[in-house]
């Protein structure tokens, strides 16, 4: 098979592997604040059993994002070499600045969380908490600014074949950085909440540890409520900077065949690239046109704009996309079933909701993987968005043999510790709050 | 020197800097790990061990991730012409890499398993220490490129007699550096052991030293005319008899010290002999690749210099912090 097309297919799996447990990361380490923080100011042993609970689940986590952010790192020396070579000029510099500014913090204070609840007093533990969800989040940003890059690359020019800097904060700061990172962690906050919301409600309908598994259920699904419906205008202000930034990703997106002013919004369908339709397709009229231009009859420019070699694959892209928003959009109907429950004051006896709730826990990662999906693939053939095309930015010496070899060998290595991960993720929660301890010879 | 040239110059010292760190530090882990299934007999001493590097091991790991950014960063062209030459050793370090990460986490919860993630903690720690000293070594011996500063060679040709003496070289470096820390965190029998071994750890760490001696002089006839490489060498050698005499007094903590030291003149002679190249192309000088001709541009030197000198201080703050913290002997 064609090295590039096995190079996409190995980062493709390896950043899909890795981004299972970052959106975690961010989510758990701000409960876990949250409830240092009450412990900190109300002294309630209850509040600590709470966060000891999560931070053994965070130790796990981590350990699992560790060992998988390491094969992106190198990842880029190893299959796209090319790439590294035409602008590393730019690249590199956020991928350094997050080991220096952040992957140091969040591993320092991670080990005093994990190790050192009985070796340094309160206030230092909680500042640890601060500094893990500071880290992490701080990582985030990181990275994000360099796949922001490629999205919407600015403050370089091209000189003797190579990208070069011109203005650092210009190519941090591009068009896409704010607003996907925004979306990003709010998309973790999600996935984080209802993790936890999801254990608090299996341990309420078992019937055990209730004394910690009601806080825990509140907070996390007020920040659930709070951060589904925050999505919705996250991603709205995302789905513009496309538009405006990356028309033939947008009209990818919505599979919009023809330029058309009071461009109508697809809801579903199945695109056709070769009929240039989509079967089955349910769409609200004008609907793009206003919430792009903010006019019921601006035009929107239609993937006949674009020659062939400018297009990703359709099909997947508008999947993918439509995937996404669709889960947001069930996010947002459990959110307000949420908000009724509790304002009625019968969300712990509604054990439908609770089941819903433990279900649910899977659809996070699912629409993660499903937005980073649109977010790759609608840039294809791109990797850095007309500056540099994918089949150029790979290594050219590496041979198709030893990728396919290590597409096996990660594979292999994955599944096996993601199984032995789900095994001992649910030993923790089987344990409870109730009997959770940290440390190596901790039972 | 006009400044890029001096930027150059600056960003060779700090890569070597982050190496440095990486070698003291993951060195006693990777050594610690490397060794544990053979040097702890029942569950307390294992739990000893790994609580000795359990809250630290990530932060020196990241030491290395660190280092592999700013190559990228300062040096776009070493970074890709040495990874993805090296793709299937890298594979074999990432292999080792990933489960190393995990095993520490698997060992504490996955009771029924204990002795399997033992072992894979152990061979996910030795395969890196290994190969890292080999993928050095080649660097140093030189590789065939091509003037696109692409590798040329396949696998085998970075398994060649010298790269290969400086990964045992580098294996014994990491095992001392495990010995002496283990030495320092643990007492009683468990320490005993490891002062026992860590002779043995010595002898294996002298005679690849001058085995290397030797095959430099044979591979590289140049090196032998470098005076800073002698005066590191002659500093490893007065580190390593320290370090063997404080060992033989049996002290705690000042072989540890002693065996940092010497772990820091390896890479003393190592940048000695490669300045102001990076890799070495077989084929003649005017193929290397260079500080000069395969670094990134002044706008991205300076910033990158700028986020190294707000970063490092937080780095070693950070550092000195959490042994602080955890200092002394282990306590379960
Ligand atoms: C939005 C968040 C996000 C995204 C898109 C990525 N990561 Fe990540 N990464 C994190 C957020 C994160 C984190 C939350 O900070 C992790 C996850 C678990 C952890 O311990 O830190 C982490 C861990 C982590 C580590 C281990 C650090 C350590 O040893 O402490 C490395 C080397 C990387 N990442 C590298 C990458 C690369 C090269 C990526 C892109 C191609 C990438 N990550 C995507
Ligand atoms: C509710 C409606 C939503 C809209 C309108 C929306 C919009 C978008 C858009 C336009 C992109 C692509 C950006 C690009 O290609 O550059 C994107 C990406 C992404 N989405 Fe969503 N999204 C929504 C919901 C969600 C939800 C609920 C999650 C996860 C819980 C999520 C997670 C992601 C992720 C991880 C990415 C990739 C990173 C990025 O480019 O920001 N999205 N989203
Ligand atoms: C962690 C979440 C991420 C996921 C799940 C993800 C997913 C993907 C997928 C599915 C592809 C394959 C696209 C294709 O070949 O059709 C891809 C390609 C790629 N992505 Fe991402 N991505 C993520 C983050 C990132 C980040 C943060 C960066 C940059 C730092 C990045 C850089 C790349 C590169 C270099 C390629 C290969 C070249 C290309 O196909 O353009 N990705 N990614």
């Amino acid at each position: 098979m064609d090295p590039v097309m096995l190079s996409r297919i190995q980062f493709g799996l390896a950043a899909g592997f890795h981004f299972i447990f970052p959106p975690l990361t961010f989510g758990l380490t701000l409960i876990i604040l949250i409830f240092e923080t009450r412990y900190l100011i109300g002294d309630n042993d209850l509040y600590k059993k709470i966060s000891t609970f999560l931070i053994k689940i965070l130790g796990l986590i981590f350990a699992m994002g560790v060992a998988t952010g390491i094969v992106l790192e190198f990842s880029f020396g190893t299959n796209w070499s090319n790439y590294s070579r035409i602008v590393g000029d730019i690249f590199g510099s956020p991928l350094a600045a997050e080991g220096i500014f952040s992957f140091f913090m969040e591993s320092v204070f991670l080990g005093v969380l994990i190790f050192g609840r009985k070796a340094v007093s309160k206030r230092v533990y909680w500042t640890a908490a601060l500094l893990v969800f500071f880290a992490s989040h701080l990582s985030g940003l990181w990275i994000i600014i360099a796949n922001s890059w490629m999205q919407t690359p600015a403050g370089f020019k091209i000189e003797g074949g190579r990208a070069v800097l011109t203005d650092f904060f210009a190519a941090m700061f591009n068009d896409s950085t704010l607003i996907r990172f925004l979306h990003t962690a709010i998309a973790g906050w999600i996935t984080g909440s209802l993790f936890t919301a999801g254990i608090a409600s299996w341990l309420i309908l078992k019937k055990r540890d209730m004394d910690t598994a009601k806080p825990l259920l509140s907070v996390s699904l007020w920040i659930f409520i709070a951060t589904a419906i925050l999505q919705f205008g996250a991603g709205h202000i995302h789905s513009v900077q496309v538009a405006k930034t990356q028309p033939p990703k947008m009209a990818s997106f919505e599979a919009l065949w023809e330029s058309q002013a009071g461009a109508p919004m697809s809801i579903i369908g199945i695109p056709d690239p070769d009929a240039k339709k989509t079967h089955y397709e349910l769409s609200i009229p004008k609907l793009l046109s206003i919430l792009i231009h903010f006019d019921s009859n601006a035009k929107v420019q239609g993937l006949n704009e674009f020659g062939e070699d400018e297009l990703p694959p359709i099909v997947i892209t508008y999947l993918s996309y439509h995937g996404m928003i669709l889960i947001g959009s069930l996010f947002a109907l459990m959110a307000f079933m949420g908000l009724v429950l509790m304002s009625i004051k019968k969300l712990h006896e509604s054990r439908w909701y609770l089941t819903i709730l433990l279900a649910a826990i899977p659809l996070p990662f699912v629409s993660n993987t499903l937005g980073w999906m649109s977010a790759e693939i609608g840039r294809q053939p791109w990797a850095v968005y007309r500056v540099l095309r994918t089949a150029e930015a790979a290594s050219v010496v590496v041979p198709a043999g030893q990728i396919l070899f290590s597409i096996i060998m990660f594979s292999t290595i994955y599944i096996l510790i993601f199984a032995v991960f789900l095994m001992l993720l649910f030993k923790i929660v089987q344990k409870g709050p109730d009997q959770i301890t940290i440390g190596y010879v901790g039972e | 020197m006009d400044t890029l040239q001096l930027l150059q110059t600056i960003w060779f010292f700090l890569i070597g800097i982050l190496f440095t760190g990486y070698s003291v530090l993951d060195g006693f882990d990777l050594g610690i790990g490397t060794l544990l299934p053979f040097m702890a007999k029942d569950k307390k001493e294992t739990a000893t061990l790994l609580t000795s590097i359990g809250p630290v091991w990530d932060g020196n790991e990241v030491w290395i991730i660190t280092a592999g950014g700013a190559l990228f960063a300062a040096f776009p062209h070493v970074y890709a012409t040495v990874f993805s030459g090296f793709y299937l050793a890298l594979m074999l370090v990432l292999f080792g890499l990933i489960f190393r990460a995990v095993s520490l986490e698997f060992w504490s919860m996955d009771e029924a398993r204990r002795g399997l993630w033992e072992w894979s903690f152990s061979l996910g720690s030795f395969l890196p220490a290994l190969l890292f000293g080999v993928a050095l070594g080649n660097v140093i011996a030189g590789v065939p490129l091509n003037d696109k500063m692409e590798f040329t060679g396949d696998f085998f040709t970075l398994l060649r007699p010298f790269p290969l003496m400086l990964g045992l070289l580098g294996l014994s470096a990491i095992l001392l550096q495990g010995c002496t820390y283990a030495i320092l965190k643990t007492d009683g029998l468990l320490q005993n052991k490891f002062r026992r071994v860590s002779k043995w750890v010595w002898a294996a760490f002298a005679c690849f030293g001058v085995l290397s001696l030797m095959l430099s002089a044979v591979y590289l006839p140049d090196s032998m005319k470098n005076p800073l490489a002698w005066i590191c060498t002659a500093a490893l050698v007065v580190f390593l008899v320290l370090n063997r005499i404080w060992l033989n007094k049996k002290n705690d903590a000042v072989p540890f010290i002693m065996s940092t030291l010497s772990f820091a003149s390896l890479w003393g002679i190592a940048g000695s002999l490669q300045f102001p190249n990076l890799v070495r192309a077989l084929q003649g000088s005017d193929l290397h690749l260079t500080i000069y001709n395969s670094s990134s541009t002044e706008l991205t030197l300076t910033v990158m210099l700028i986020i190294a000198l707000t970063g490092m201080p937080l780095v070693i703050g950070f550092t000195i912090y959490v042994y602080r913290i955890f200092k002394g002997k282990v306590k379960l």
